[in-house]
């Protein structure tokens, strides 16, 4: 690449991927110029590099036109701290506020310092994520005082919702600050499904890393296990089997119809359409039921793992997928219509919990959430590995950025998805679906980038000796996404924020890790 | 009044009890089917109730006397005005009493008490249900008066056993005002029931519930009156409906042969009322809260038109 302020090394990975070290001046250059190419950040994390001798170090993963680029930043190791890029990105804030709770790596001449992940299960000065933590380690539960941005004025009052809720849903509080039902402000507190995930990864071989890759978020489970094992065999340098590969993309379309048909079931339930619920939920179910009789889970757990997949297609299942996918883009076609002409749920649908594209852009907005709001980022279309290169997929998007936006996306995205599995099932190479992975080189980067159902699924892997995980950042697209939330209820009403959180279902856990 | 009107007015009473759950359950049915789901029973809302009434009531430490005596309240003034419609025969001893405005009171008095106990732990869903629940019920209630008057216009009364007695022994007569004055009170029926498109009696999204919210924090046998009392209360509003527009077939008090018969007609007309109401409420999706004015206001409009058509015909 050309004009770019710092030297970038190409990374051998399935996404065109470089990556550079840089020092603070050289950060901050190089994400200003992405920004001005129209770039985003994806993620943010920190690292220990202590035990190397060195200090600790932060690293971000941006998106730009010719590809994912990866900067790290050595810190010191007393008190590291490195300059804030949230005047660059404001999609950095959460994340900077994150890293400081998991090393204390401080993000200067930053607006926002409050935690965010660490809820009074550990002390104000452990970090879990250094080395020195014990993972066994019991702390008392100190007070979780959090300081919510207050609004004041004449008739403004608070609603605060969860983390407990009245129906089954992932835990998470928002804080409404209302004038009768029209919302002024809306501020999330997440963080309540923090388990440790990244503190677990580092106790395991790169091997036994996959299965814990697959239950970050248990509805992208493909999308994460396939990003994992992309990160490992690009450590490796390995090339999986092309069937293999045919296999996975099978595997996440099946994983994204199946979500987008809760999804779509669940906005009819929203607006108490209980018969698109009904259908939906029952399309969702034969799919599930189908992938538990094909491939042996309904959820397609550990289907994917490093060198390969462990399921494989028998000659006899392949007329089953093809009848089924036809049957279901059948239904799925009558029921947009009943969507489309329901004028009751059209009206909820239309306008409420609008993002703008310029706002989408300036925040970050990504996924299935950011196509409805013309953010066109699909990397099965703009980057596309084996065997998207092969498959010419069409990107659905959205001008307008409201539910019903969203609503047309996912069913659009639905309809492709099927075409593809049709595609991939017609043209899916014969040959063996798994090779053992060669052992990784001891501080290796491997980097994996697979657009899930939500959007891109990121799979950061530091490797250590003995085909150790040294660090893990897994990171789902909700951390951009979450924010926009709260834009996206503004001056919307109460009783809508649970049509708008629908159309965007974002992961808790996935983000909490 | 003798000893048999009374014996009328008890079965009544007790039918209204038991019978208002089995309705619940035959609307919750048909819902299921016209949904493509497998239903639970129509016996499902005793279950249900049965259940509560096993569990250990818990309430909020700062919960006043007002939050545990509302259940009943409630449950005593649904008992009360479903058994003064005259659901299966005429002249039982309590509908002479009272009339139709005593009626609208009543349910105002119950709807008053829940508001109030939904505020009194101060969460802050039950004053968001509390408030909605008034926005609601202060446009409804002047479209029930006015359905009200359009049929006591015609009878010459209020007194819902004189309006009664009138339509169903004239039942060859054809009045518009009534249609007008139907549609009207069937937007009534479901915007006071938390039935769809109003309120969503099956959701779990707390923003979203009007009537849920005002009782989430009820537990065990105060939640099973509050949902008896529901079931009572959407009861009450079909028998309503049924005497002011479908009123034949009705027995005269203390005619024990025309008994069987009423029955016969008056569970047909509560099984077509709930097939109905399932049907409403499958094919409607949920309004924007700001529509209810307007879905309110349009029933407060149609019983006007029915009151100025009943006047200009008359002339």
């Amino acid at each position: 690449m050309n004009n770019f302020p710092v030297q970038l090394n190409e990374l051998k990975t399935a996404i065109p991927t470089w990556h550079s070290t840089v020092d603070s001046a050289g950060f901050r250059a190089a994400c200003a110029t992405i920004r001005e190419h129209g770039g985003r950040l994806i993620a943010l994390w920190g690292s220990d590099e202590r035990a190397r001798g060195q200090g600790f170090a932060l690293h971000a993963a941006l998106m730009d036109a010719p590809g994912l680029i990866c900067l790290s930043l050595p810190l010191a190791a007393e008190n590291p701290a490195y300059p804030s890029i949230i005047d660059i990105f404001p999609a950095a804030t959460r994340m900077q506020r994150a890293v400081y709770d998991l090393l204390g790596i401080l993000a200067k001449d930053s607006p926002d310092t409050r935690k965010w992940l660490r809820h009074g299960a550990w002390p104000e000065d452990q970090f879990p994520l250094r080395k020195e933590f014990d993972l066994k380690q019991q702390y008392p539960l100190s007070g979780d005082a959090y300081p919510f941005v207050t609004v004041t004025g004449n008739g403004v009052h608070e609603i605060p919702v969860g983390p407990v809720h009245a129906g089954t849903i992932e835990p998470g509080h928002f804080r409404f600050s209302v004038i009768g039902e029209r919302v002024l402000r809306l501020e999330e507190r997440l963080g309540y499904k923090h388990k440790g995930v990244e503190k677990l990864a580092e106790t395991m071989t790169i091997e036994q890393g996959a299965k814990l890759a697959g239950r970050i978020s248990g509805d992208s489970t493909v999308a994460y296990a396939w990003a994992y094992a992309m990160a490992a065999e690009s450590l490796a340098s390995f090339t999986p089997e092309p069937r293999a590969v045919w296999l996975r993309a099978l595997l996440l379309e099946r994983e994204r119809i199946a979500n987008h048909l809760g999804d779509l079931g669940y906005l009819g339930n929203d607006v108490a359409l209980a018969f698109g619920f009904a259908q939906f939920w029952r399309l969702k179910e034969d799919w599930l039921r189908c992938n538990q009789a094909v491939f042996g889970h309904r959820y397609l757990m550990d289907s994917i793992v490093p060198g390969g997949v462990t399921v494989d297609l028998k000659a006899s299942d392949h007329g089953h997928l093809i009848k089924q996918g036809d049957l279901l883009e059948r239904e799925v076609r009558t029921l947009r219509d009943i969507y489309e002409e329901h004028a009751g749920a059209q009206d909820r649908f239309v306008t409420t919990g609008r993002v703008k594209p310029d706002l989408a852009a300036n925040l970050g907005l990504t996924g299935l959430a950011g196509r409805a709001s013309a953010q066109s980022w699909d990397l099965r279309a703009q980057y596309p590995s084996a065997p998207y290169d092969q498959l010419d997929v069409r990107m659905a998007t959205h001008r307008n950025g409201d539910v019903a936006a969203r609503l047309i996306v996912r069913f659009e995205e639905v309809f492709e998805s099927l075409r593809l599995c049709r595609l991939i099932l017609d043209r899916m190479p014969g040959g063996t679906v798994f090779t053992p992975l060669p052992p990784a080189p001891d501080n290796a980067f491997g980097i994996g980038m697979v657009e899930g159902w939500r959007g891109e699924v990121l799979m950061a892997l530091h490797s250590g000796k003995d085909n150790r995980i040294e660090r893990l950042h897994p990171h789902d697209p909700s951390w951009l996404n979450w924010p926009l939330l709260e834009h996206a209820i503004i001056g919307n009403i109460v009783p809508d924020f649970p049509l708008i959180n629908k159309s965007f279902n974002l992961s808790y856990s996935g983000q909490d890790l | 009044m003798n000893t048999t009107t009374l014996f009328f007015q008890l079965f009544q009473n007790m039918l209204v009890l038991l019978a208002a759950p089995l309705l619940l359950g035959w609307v919750n049915n048909c819902r299921a089917w016209m949904q493509g789901r497998s239903a639970a029973g129509i016996f499902q809302p005793y279950r249900s109730l049965a259940k509560l009434f096993h569990k250990d009531a818990v309430l909020a430490h700062n919960a006043s006397p007002l939050f545990r005596h509302t259940p009943y309240l409630l449950f005593v003034s649904m008992w009360l005005a479903a058994a003064m419609v005259p659901v299966l025969a005429i002249d039982l001893p309590l509908s002479a009493a009272v009339d139709v405005i005593a009626l609208v009171g009543i349910f105002a008095l119950a709807r008053v008490f829940i508001a109030l106990a939904a505020m009194d732990i101060g969460t802050s869903f039950g004053t968001l249900g509390a408030r909605r629940e008034m926005l609601i019920s202060f446009l409804a209630e002047p479209a029930l008066l006015m359905v009200f008057f359009t049929a006591s216009m015609i009878a010459h009364s209020t007194s819902l056993t004189t309006i009664v007695e009138t339509l169903a022994h004239k039942q060859f007569v054809i009045h518009p005002s009534l249609a007008f004055a139907g549609i009207a009170f069937l937007m009534v029926l479901l915007a006071e029931n938390a039935r769809i498109p109003v309120d969503n009696p099956s959701t779990h999204l707390e923003l979203t519930m009007i009537h849920e919210a005002m009782i989430l924090e009820y537990s065990a046998r105060h939640l099973a009156l509050i949902e008896w009392a529901s079931a009572i209360k959407l009861f009450a509003y079909i028998t309503i409906g049924i005497a002011l527009f479908l009123p034949f077939g009705i027995a005269e008090a203390g005619n024990w042969g025309a008994l069987p018969f009423a029955l016969v007609i008056l569970a047909l007309k509560l099984a077509a009322a709930g097939f109905g109401l399932a049907l409403l409420e499958s094919v409607s999706a949920k309004l924007r809260i700001f529509r209810a004015p307007e879905y309110l206001g349009t029933a407060f409009l149609l019983a006007v038109l029915g009151i100025l058509t009943l006047n200009l015909l008359k002339v």
